[in-house]
């Protein structure tokens, strides 16, 4: 599946997005969020406060609980603050 | 209900959005016209412009989302929503609401509501931009709390599918 990131989340990770193949037992958001989040020193950087970055699959929000089977896109991103 | 949404780099023209908006029709008796403006300072500081970065496919769909809630609520005519992304200097519009309808209430409150929602869930983000031009110099802009609240004044959201019990 695809992941994109956003604003800090974008340039803490270091990338604006890419393909991931994450393991059996990765389920929800939450649990992705942990398993990036051990991708690295971006990563874990990007993730380290994980109550703060929010998160869409297939361009809706949703929330850590969401299942992520069957998701084509995912994004992770800071609150927003357009307007 | 005449909808346009546009996300676009370049400046917009308020008075020309409106008169597209009301061309040729008698049925409107009142338009709303909200417009964010970059201003010159950030908490206090001196900025010399904001980036907006986007996700483009999913702000569209966001902000098409809030004008059916809205277009739920009350009876309106028209919405048009322009967001800028980019470069955007002290003075520069960065956000168009504008909404018709019959009378000034749903026009009034359908304005606000959007712009509450465009606030805390399109997803936009604004860097601050200080003078002098490095690097350095670029700073997120933090989320509100108060942008927050102000959206939540309107949940929940009694739509015609689901009447509040």
């Amino acid at each position: 599946m695809k992941v994109r990131y956003f604003a800090w989340v974008r340039e803490r990770v270091g990338k604006t997005e890419e393909d991931i193949d994450p393991p059996a037992g990765v389920a929800t958001i939450g649990d992705l969020v942990d398993w990036l989040a051990r991708q690295g020193e971006g990563y874990a950087y990007a993730f380290e406060n994980p109550n703060v970055v929010r998160s869409a699959i297939d361009k809706r929000h949703v929330r850590s609980d969401a299942q992520i089977a069957g998701a084509s896109e995912i994004a992770f991103f800071p609150p927003m603050t357009g307007g | 209900m005449s909808v346009i949404v546009r996300l676009q780099r370049e400046a917009f023209d308020a008075a020309s959005e409106v008169a597209a908006l009301t061309r040729s029709r008698t049925d409107i008796g009142a338009v709303v016209i909200f417009t964010g403006i970059c201003r010159a300072d950030e908490d206090g500081e001196p900025i010399a412009a904001l980036n907006l970065e986007h996700y483009p496919d999913m702000a569209e769909a966001e902000i098409g989302r809030h004008i059916e809630a809205a277009r739920q609520r009350w009876p309106l005519l028209g919405v048009t929503v322009i967001h800028r992304y980019g470069r955007i200097v002290p003075g520069e519009g960065i956000v168009l609401v504008v909404t018709a309808s019959t009378h000034r209430q749903a026009a009034f409150a359908a304005a606000e509501f959007l712009m509450d929602y465009l606030k805390t869930r399109a997803p936009f983000w604004k860097q601050v931009e200080k003078p002098g031009g490095k690097t350095s110099d670029k700073i997120w802009v933090e989320a509100r709390a108060s942008d927050d609240t102000a959206a939540e004044r309107w949940k929940p959201a009694p739509t015609k599918r689901e009447p509040a019990n």
